[in-house]
């Protein structure tokens, strides 16, 4: 469930996280804060997902909780897609 | 009218009265000799005012934040070091009551409402370049079953004087930098090795050098909730509010300064217009700026009510809204102050004079370097990038 959402996702850590550790193999739960993700890394790829998913991220959920990991970034998208639904 | 708002006045009012009988009479001299202010904390613990904040289930006066803001207000009107040092502990204690768990941390807050505990913060740290949000020193067990940890901090504000300290540490010697957590401990749990002086051009009564910071203490003494999250739903956005009543006080009394001046040239020449009102007439309005802001900083805040508005606390626009008080009012607060000396010229130069702003320009000055105006800017670069509404 959601392989193709998570894959994405990692696509775009994988450009814009800037992370130490290898997106493909990171665990879907893994904090992204704590593998290296820094402030500023993590404002590109909020701007990424919102271009490559056509969303907007709306101020409430703009928080670092949303972005902590692979899974809360898939629900914070896929929340979005049922709302424009 | 509401018991609340009732004690909410007795209190500002025995602050106003502490920060005119002594906080007034002695700022002079904290401010030439750069010592602590003794004798206002003294009559602010005489009156219970270091637990204003404090519940009153927890022996405290249980005032509103609003209270605790007009508090800092009147007393940098009179001596800017009191107010620091009033806000500072106010921001710790704030960030306690909002954060508290029953256990140790209440038990905590009895005591500095039965004891009117001084608290300091140590949050900076050599090595992070100003990012509250990162530590190098962590906690590490001691051999005794105790924890421990060894802080290098370039500024403590009235550590020397203080009874405890809550300083921000990374949870264990392998926690990531962002992972920290915060420390209360008391002054006979600490070590602090005075690393340089306390020689500055402002704010001298604060007494802010830095320190080798050495502390052992139980694990019951770190504040349950994660610094990350107590920062931006109460330490940051509190400091901000509570630093900007402080700047709004100094600003003020400049101001009132150059009012008292201007009075006085006109009665000399009834009946002709005296060109130094015109002057003063443009520092009002950049007061008046100065002055909404800050209330709707406040306001924002206290209006955040608490479960939904605590959550709100944590978003990119509520981090902007909070980093753009601090940016306004600590450029703004100087900017009054300066204005002022050219209203008042010379007389407004001079340390001896009754229309001297010298001490209020000096310690303005100190807004915008206490967290770096520059490293805000740089946050708020990022995130205004993809905040929708700032």
């Amino acid at each position: 469930m959601n392989t193709t959402l998570n894959d994405e996702i990692r696509q775009v850590l994988s450009d814009h996280a800037r992370l130490p550790v290898n997106a493909a193999s990171l665990d879907e739960h893994a904090d992204l804060f704590q593998a290296g993700m820094s402030s500023h890394a993590s404002v590109n790829v909020m701007l990424a997902l919102e271009d490559v998913f056509d969303v907007e991220f709306p101020d409430a959920m703009l928080r670092r909780s949303v972005f902590e990991s692979i899974t809360a970034i898939a629900g914070a998208i896929s929340e979005l897609r049922r709302q424009a639904a | 009218m509401s018991v609340a708002v009732d004690s909410d006045r007795a209190f500002v009012d025995e602050i106003r009265r502490i920060a005119g009988d002594v906080a007034a009479v002695h700022a002079d001299a904290v401010d030439r000799d750069a010592r602590f202010p003794a004798e206002a904390v003294a009559a602010l613990r005489q009156a219970g005012a270091l637990s204003a904040f404090v519940p009153t289930e927890l022996g405290g006066a249980g005032v509103s934040l609003e209270a605790v803001a007009r508090a800092c207000y009147e007393l940098g009107r009179r001596c800017s070091a009191t107010a620091m040092v009033f806000a500072m502990h106010q921001i710790q204690v704030a960030t306690i009551v909002r954060h508290l768990d029953a256990g140790w941390f209440e038990s905590y807050l009895r005591r500095v409402a039965a004891e009117q505990r001084l608290v300091a913060s140590v949050t900076s740290e050599i090595g992070t370049g100003g990012d509250m949000g990162r530590s190098i020193a962590g906690v590490v067990p001691a051999a005794d079953g105790a924890l421990s940890f060894v802080k290098q901090a370039p500024t403590v504000s009235y550590g020397a004087h203080a009874d405890d300290l809550f300083t921000t540490v990374r949870r264990s010697e392998d926690a990531d930098q962002f992972d920290q957590v915060l420390v209360l401990h008391h002054g006979d749990q600490t070590e602090l090795e005075p690393k340089g002086t306390w020689d500055t051009i402002g704010m001298r009564g604060t007494c802010s050098p830095g320190f080798e910071v050495r502390a052992r203490f139980a694990a019951e003494q770190i504040l349950p909730a994660p610094f990350s999250t107590v920062m931006n739903e109460s330490h940051v956005p509190i400091s901000h509010i509570l630093w900007s009543h402080v700047w709004l006080g100094i600003a003020t009394e400049a101001f009132e300064r150059g009012r008292a001046f201007v009075r006085a040239a006109a009665r000399r020449s009834p009946g002709t217009t005296v060109p130094a009102a015109h002057s003063l007439s443009r520092v009002m309005s950049d007061l008046a700026l100065l002055r909404a802001e800050v209330r709707a900083g406040l306001e924002d805040f206290v209006g955040e009510g608490e479960d939904a508005g605590r959550d709100r606390l944590g978003t990119m626009a509520s981090i902007l809204r909070f980093n753009n008080l601090k940016l306004a009012a600590s450029e703004q607060a100087p900017r009054i102050c300066m204005g002022v000396l050219e209203v008042i010229g010379i007389m407004a130069y001079k340390n001896d004079s009754p229309y001297g702003v010298g001490r209020q320009l000096r310690d303005a000055l100190s807004a915008r370097l206490m967290v770096a105006n520059e490293r805000i800017h740089a946050v708020d670069a990022g995130l205004l990038l993809i905040a929708k509404e700032v």
